[in-house]
């Protein structure tokens, strides 16, 4: 497939790069792991392939083979060789057609997945991009497509489908280092609602809003896990995302519980956040109850039963088809 | 090191086991042994180690905070310090001052001392690796002498070029990746501290000992182009990345 136009800052991600962060290497992988993986399901891949990852403006793009693909996430304006078509459902390209991802009008990032996913090299058993660490790049000339094997085209149900909103309320269990704020501290970070600013990034979001009050600003470098509230001096909060430092020196006032980080991706520069505690039980009920969704969506989406086709490749020719056979009852 | 460890929630996936607030040579060996014997408990996905605690990334499916926290406390107790189990020791050869090392004389005249002082003094300490960080193969190592201390710049510079050898107040390190930076720099090494191409990507591990030695001009470039031929022969078993794009 050939890159037409790179769009603003388009990556490959897959699900990321696990056990590397006591290295300094971060995990990166898909920012909304639910559109993600949801992109894969509809193409019929095993959920983390490798996908691409639009931001705010996708794409351009010119399909070398038929290719089943699927976009999902913030709502994009999208184009098939000119015709405008639907997030969260699977098409058919044929050599030749142009994708077009164009602006997003709600949310922030979207995911073009295709069957078969992408080929690029396992770097530390990832293919996901993580431009800082020089490990791949914003996309660019060629993409190389896996061997396609979806067969039907797949449609989400609207009921799953999210909507994104210019204020998002975020879940967070308070801490590692909430010792490290007055209680009015923690009372502004729970009331106020905070900005993103223009600097908000696959590294982190910088927020802006009433200041956070700190007992003290500075700790001994610690770990920082997916969806820290890292708070420096200034008492603007910041939180931190797949591409972060994997260790850090300022204290963290609490964490993004992980179902909510695919809000945190969808919100854009001039989005307000406000933050919501739990407690660990209760977080934990919430993330057992995300996965039992997941896996409710994976068995919508799974390939319908009970159809007797069979599929086989034949070469004929030299020219390759797909062929199903099936039986029909008169 | 605190009479009993604490535990802080770090969200619905990860956990700090905090041993000290200080750092202490001590504590990160106990923090090393710990990873050992806790890389078989149950959910646990990655461990974190750093100066004085431990990010322990978990599976809430498999395990949850409260199960985790208590096998931990458990592998905690019975866990001893290893005093043979000091980890590696690793020569980092370092070309020193000139263009390699632009803030040498600076780091020399605030101390009072001579560069080859200077360099003597930095390539004579053995370092120990409390943990890596920041970037992707950054060692915080500590041990360094006080007589070089020296603070960092006021204003950054834009571009560290990769294998910068630093010093930051009473810390030396290496930039394993060209970065913008407020570092003395005093050397550079022609070794790869961090390739992400590589199976071993970042070859030191925390708990590890560092040595710098101190080479010519001459020798870094040697080291250098044997780098290159070897990543040249590895690319030519390997293949380059796209070779099958027609």
């Amino acid at each position: 497939m050939r890159v037409r136009k790179p769009g603003l800052f388009t990556t490959i991600q897959d699900s990321g790069r696990f056990g590397y962060q006591s290295l300094g290497v971060p995990p990166s992988g898909a920012l909304d792991e639910y559109s993600f993986n949801i992109a894969n399901m509809l193409v019929s891949n095993d959920e983390d392939c490798a996908c691409l990852e639009c931001t705010l403006i996708g794409p351009e793009l010119e399909f070398e083979e038929d290719t089943k693909f699927a976009v999902a996430g913030g709502k994009f304006e999208v184009f098939l060789s000119g015709k405008q078509i639907e997030e969260w459902r699977s098409y058919d390209a044929k050599t030749g057609d142009v994708l077009e991802v164009k602006k997003a009008i709600s949310g922030c990032r979207c995911y073009v997945a295709f069957s078969g996913g992408i080929e690029v090299p396992l770097i530390m058993n990832s293919r996901s991009t993580y431009t800082k660490g020089n490990i791949g790049s914003v996309v660019k000339g060629r993409i190389l497509l896996g061997n396609e094997k979806a067969t039907f085209n797949k449609v989400l149900s609207k009921r799953y489908i999210p909507s994104y909103e210019n204020e998002t309320g975020l879940r967070v269990v308070l801490g590692p280092q909430d010792d490290y704020f007055t209680s009015a501290g923690i009372g502004t970070f729970l009331n106020e609602g905070y900005k993103v600013t223009n600097s908000a990034d696959r590294m982190g979001y910088r927020l802006e809003g009433k200041p956070i009050e700190l007992k003290s600003s500075e700790i001994i470098s610690d770990g920082v896990p997916l969806g820290a509230v890292q708070v420096p001096g200034n008492g603007q909060p910041i939180v931190l995302l797949k591409d972060r430092q994997t260790t850090g020196g300022y204290p963290k006032i609490a964490t993004v519980v992980t179902p909510d980080i695919p809000k945190v991706a969808q919100a854009k520069p001039g989005d307000v956040i406000r933050f919501k505690t739990v407690s660990m039980e209760e977080a934990h009920s919430i993330y057992t109850k995300h996965y039992e969704k997941f896996e409710e969506i994976k068995t919508s989406l799974e390939e319908p039963k009970g159809r007797k086709g069979r599929r086989f490749r034949m070469i004929i020719n030299g020219k390759e088809y797909h062929v199903e056979v099936e039986e029909v009852l008169s | 090191m605190y009479d009993e460890p604490r535990f802080l929630p770090a969200g619905d996936s990860a956990l700090v086991l905090e041993l000290s607030d200080a750092i202490e040579a001590e504590c990160n060996r106990k923090i090393i042994s710990i990873i050992r014997s806790v890389e078989k408990i149950k959910g646990i996905k990655e461990t974190v180690p750093t100066y004085r605690s431990i990010l322990v990334y978990y599976d809430p499916l498999v395990t949850n905070f409260f199960g985790l926290k208590d096998e931990l406390n458990e592998a905690y107790k019975n866990t001893e310090i290893k005093s043979g189990g000091r980890g590696r020791t690793f020569t980092i050869p370092v070309c020193y001052g000139d263009d390699f090392g632009p803030d040498l004389k600076f780091v020399a005249d605030h101390n009072g001392l001579s560069e080859e002082e200077v360099i003597k003094i930095h390539g004579s300490a053995d370092y120990l690796v409390y943990m890596i960080g920041f970037m992707p193969g950054f060692t915080y190592l500590g041990g360094m002498d006080e007589r070089i201390a020296t603070p960092r710049l006021e204003k950054p510079r834009e571009k560290i070029p990769a294998g910068s050898v630093g010093i930051a107040g009473k810390q030396t390190g290496i930039y394993p990746l060209g970065s913008p930076g407020g570092w003395r720099i005093i050397g550079r090494t022609p070794v790869k501290m961090y390739d992400p191409e590589s199976e071993n990507p970042v070859p030191i591990r925390a708990g590890d000992t560092m040595r710098f030695k101190r080479i010519g001009e001459k020798e870094y470039e040697k080291i250098k182009e044997e780098i290159r031929k070897e990543e040249t022969r590895k690319e030519m078993r390997v293949g380059g990345p796209g070779k099958n794009e027609s």
